[in-house]
């Protein structure tokens, strides 16, 4: 735990890259391959289940630090996150553990899971007792299934790659699946993702890493220079749906999604249609919410993600189908180093005669046509166009190095929206106001004047009239702000704050965002009536007088469009 | 009768008539320390504990200054005033009042350690029993506990040592008056070269002056030798950062010391490779302890987590309230 702890501490003290893969190979250099394994596992993202609910581990730590739950929760508030609380408020410890990290998670804490919750309560108030603040800020994280640290995976799987002198690719393909919620990495895992090549071989429904695509910031205007010809790109629409890969072999198919996660119990009809692919496929494509031939809204198939168990009613209110647009694998063989357009066609060939379907390629004589085309985006369903080049290789993960895939998103919905509560965010964000609560009028005011009188109300703490004009919230977001910004606008909401509700305060409104949002819905469980997906913060708008924000009207109109 | 008021020019005391520590211009005023948001310009009369005067001196320039020796006491219309070592800087003072058979203390800034450990640049915290402790409360929450200073000190010293083997200067930001002088004392001078910031130095030389053992240190602009600066210990005020006056050193680790390093989100936020946790306030066990020391039945709360050190003292049994300050606004900690 100490090495991993110290290795944590370097990850998160630097921000460079360089000096983040130094700190993991020197910990791959002299890491037990069972601690490796494990740290492996955390680092790519690898989370079990949690072992002790949140509730409990606060009472306890509040508990053994002699404090009443009220001021536990204070020193919540200041630090913005649970772990950390923990690990400062409790004594100093009583003796030092040895323990090295696998130990830790074997014959600890995965044990821990299901134990009787007075056993786990001693269990951790002795643990806590044999780590310092550092290492008791990993113990809970991994207990409570939080733990992140500053790495992507593709650093990790450089490191490793680098330690043991492989190709990055294919210690990336090796760890598809390695930080699955089940899995339990040990020394042979470990061994099997850094065997030398050719050798560690593949579990039989091991799929590729995903190709992942970057968002297209070329000004319109540029896209002739930028991009070439549009003959030079397959165009697809962009689906909303779950990114996932089907690998068919040996008469098997397991479906996984981008998450490496093995999905295919929850998609039987998906199975069902791949029955018919030859044996050596991969396909890469998007689960999509599906009804009586075509799209679905998303929230048809969030609501089927959310369910346990899948009833009957919940497969015939909320069918999917899997929208297939690249081929890794045929006939065993990978594809992947073939140009996007050759993949193209072999997908269509193999799909032939299947009942799954392929994303259709879009025509366009040139980017201004396509753009027109674009705007068919929302009646059908769909975020924008993705550009594939036709000479594009399948890389690995978020690269351009073999080729390049771009999301053409469709401009956000928008509205300009008044900044009404805040609350502190966590983490980095502790203790600065970064996370924000919006309203519009629910009427156009009249002028400046009669906004004003509003917002005098609220500063009387009024409440406002049934009827009367008012600020009605409908929408909370967090970011699209920089870190300057999140500064100036935390400053404005320490002057202006009217209230403090626990982490809350209600502010006196006199900021203006433009607030955007990938879709909007009506919903009952909003006061506005209306609920709306992704918002964000696109830009403070400090031109714009209070009384010229939105209204409810605008929303009510957009409803129209998306 | 309360022996100490909240007034807008400060802290008041009606039966001796005079302030401590007044952030507007007043006739008599009782300096604890000689922090900015403590000891500020245009008073008429200064009273200070002896130590402080170089500092004070140094920075509010002609002052009419009345140096007080450790526990010696004056009389002012009947109030017996007296200063009491509270570690936090050099010449820092607990202000002692006495009068009508009550005694009061008001603690300016003080530091004390859960972990036992004191502030050796200067005289260490000395509880004074009382009926009524005026109390700071920078750190008031229960996460807030040093570590002993022996292993925060290892801790920069490893670091110094491993960017000298690296070749890099090693550039530790903290307060010039006061934390930086702890620096110096508590880091292992043989490890390379020491360099200061302009903004250091003079503070160096009261510290000296006073008879602080600090080690040998040079301004850092003076210093043009590459070899040098390489295994150079920097110590220059948080202002630095990201500052031209930093390009001298070429490739460098930069640092930051203070108590609010304890929590990821702050030291992120600070945006330097290392943060090193080394306050001179008390910790939140140093501050019970502090308190239980006076004996006091009754606290009053200044600067800091005031509500949270309030109820908590309330529930612990003692009559709690607290006072409205601006102490502590650009406090360095």
């Amino acid at each position: 735990m100490k090495r991993f702890a110290s290795l944590f501490a370097e990850l998160d003290a630097s921000t460079a890259t360089h000096s983040k893969l130094a700190a993991l190979q020197r910990y791959y250099a002299e890491a037990p391959a069972a601690d490796a394994a494990w740290a492996t596992y955390f680092l790519a993202g690898g989370k079990p289940r949690q072992t002790v609910p949140t509730a409990a581990l606060r009472a306890l730590a509040a508990q053994r630090a002699g404090i009443a739950e009220w001021l536990f929760e204070e020193c919540y508030q200041a630090v913005g996150d649970l772990a950390e609380t923990i690990a400062h408020v409790l004594p100093a410890p009583a003796r030092r553990s040895e323990l090295g990290l696998a130990q830790w998670v074997q014959e600890r804490l995965l044990p821990l899971r299901g134990a009787e919750p007075a056993t786990q309560a001693a269990q951790l108030l002795a643990w806590w007792d044999e780590l310092d603040a550092p290492e008791r800020f990993l113990l809970v994280k991994l207990i409570g299934g939080g733990f992140r640290v500053g790495v992507s995976k593709l650093l990790v799987q450089r490191a490793l790659a680098a330690h043991a002198g492989l190709d990055a690719k294919l210690v990336a393909q090796r760890m598809m699946g390695y930080t699955d919620a089940q899995a339990r990495p040990d020394e042979a895992a470990f061994a099997a993702l850094i065997a030398p090549a050719g050798e560690g071989r593949m579990a039989q429904g091991q799929p590729y890493p995903f190709f992942l695509a970057h968002a297209l910031d070329v000004p319109r205007e540029d896209f002739d220079a930028r991009l070439g010809s549009p003959a030079d790109w397959l165009v697809e629409w962009k689906y909303d749906g779950i990114r996932a890969q089907i690998v068919r072999r040996e008469g098997a198919c397991w479906i996984w999604s981008r998450g490496e996660e093995l999905v295919t119990e929850r998609f039987p009809e998906i199975v069902e249609a791949a029955q018919s692919l030859p044996d050596g496929s991969v396909l890469d494509g998007e689960i999509v919410a599906w009804k009586d031939g075509a799209l679905a809204p998303f929230q048809r198939l969030q609501h089927r993600i959310g369910r346990k168990s899948l009833t009957k009613k919940i497969l015939a209110d909320a069918p999917v189908a899997f929208i297939a647009y690249d081929l890794l694998e045929a006939h065993g063989e990978d594809l992947r180093e073939r140009p996007q357009h050759e993949r193209r066609s072999l997908l269509e060939a193999v799909l032939q005669g299947t009942p799954l379907q392929f994303s259709p390629q879009v025509a366009g004589e040139s980017w201004d046509a396509l753009a027109t085309a674009r705007e068919q985006s929302r009646e059908r369903r769909v975020e924008g166009f993705m550009l594939k080049h036709r000479d594009a290789r399948y890389g690995s993960g978020r690269t351009k190095a073999d080729g390049t895939w771009w999301k053409w998103k469709i401009e956000p919905l928008s509205v300009d929206a008044v900044l009404v509560y805040a609350q502190a965010g966590h983490g980095r964000r502790a203790s600065v106001y970064t996370d924000y609560t919006f309203a519009v009028w629910s009427r156009a005011p009249r002028d400046a004047a009669e906004a004003q009188a509003v917002l005098d109300a609220i500063e009387r703490r009024e409440p406002a009239q049934p009827g009367a004009l008012q600020l009605v919230t409908f929408a909370k977001a967090y970011s699209g702000l920089s870190d300057a910004e999140f500064r100036e606008v935390d400053r404005v909401i320490r002057q202006t704050t009217i209230e403090k509700f626990g982490p809350v305060r209600s502010v006196r409104p006199s900021l203006v965002f433009e607030l955007g949002f990938e879709g909007i819905a009506r919903s009952p469980r909003h006061k506005s009536g209306i609920a709306v997906r992704f918002p964000r913060m696109l830009r403070i708008r400090a031109d714009k007088p209070l009384h010229e924000a939105d209204t409810l009207q605008t929303l009510e109109a957009l409803l129209g469009v998306a | 009768m309360d022996l100490v008021v909240q007034r807008p020019e400060g802290l008041y005391c009606p039966p001796g008539d005079f302030w401590i520590d007044p952030w507007r211009p007043v006739d008599r005023a009782v300096i604890t320390h000689a922090h900015a948001d403590h000891a500020r310009r245009g008073h008429g009369h200064y009273l200070a504990a002896a130590p402080a005067e170089g500092v004070l001196r140094e920075r509010l320039g002609e002052i009419t200054l009345q140096p007080l020796a450790y526990g010696e006491a004056v009389e002012h219309r009947g109030v017996r005033i007296s200063l009491h070592p509270a570690g936090h800087v050099l010449g820092s003072a607990q202000v002692r009042i006495e009068h009508g058979g009550q005694v009061w203390v008001a603690s300016g800034d003080y530091f004390v350690s859960g972990a036992g450990d004191d502030n050796r640049t200067c005289a260490p915290f000395e509880p004074v029993r009382c009926d009524c402790f005026i109390t700071e409360s920078t750190f008031g929450l229960p996460i807030y506990r040093w570590r002993p200073q022996r292993e925060v000190f290892a801790d920069i010293d490893a670091w110094w040592r491993a960017n000298a083997a690296a070749g890099r200067a090693s550039v530790l930001m903290g307060y010039s008056f006061g934390k930086a002088q702890r620096i110096l004392a508590g880091v292992d001078a043989s490890i390379g070269p020491i360099l200061v910031h302009g903004a250091v130095e003079p503070l160096n030389e009261a510290y000296r002056a006073a008879g602080v053992a600090l080690p040998a240190t040079r301004l850092a602009t003076e210093v043009k030798d590459r070899a040098v600066l390489a295994r150079a210990l920097v110590v220059a005020p948080p202002a630095v950062a990201g500052s031209a006056w930093l390009k001298r050193f070429g490739e460098m680790s930069d640092a930051f010391a203070s108590g609010w390093m304890q929590l990821r989100g702050a030291r992120r936020r600070q945006g330097v490779d290392r943060g090193f946790v080394l306050s001179d306030h008390a910790d939140w066990p140093g501050l019970q302890r502090a308190i239980a020391a006076t004996g006091a039945s009754r606290v009053i709360v200044t600067h800091g987590y005031e509500a949270v050190m309030v109820r908590w003292l309330a529930e612990q049994g003692l009559q709690a309230g607290s006072f409205s300050t601006e102490y502590g606004d650009e406090e360095p900690a």
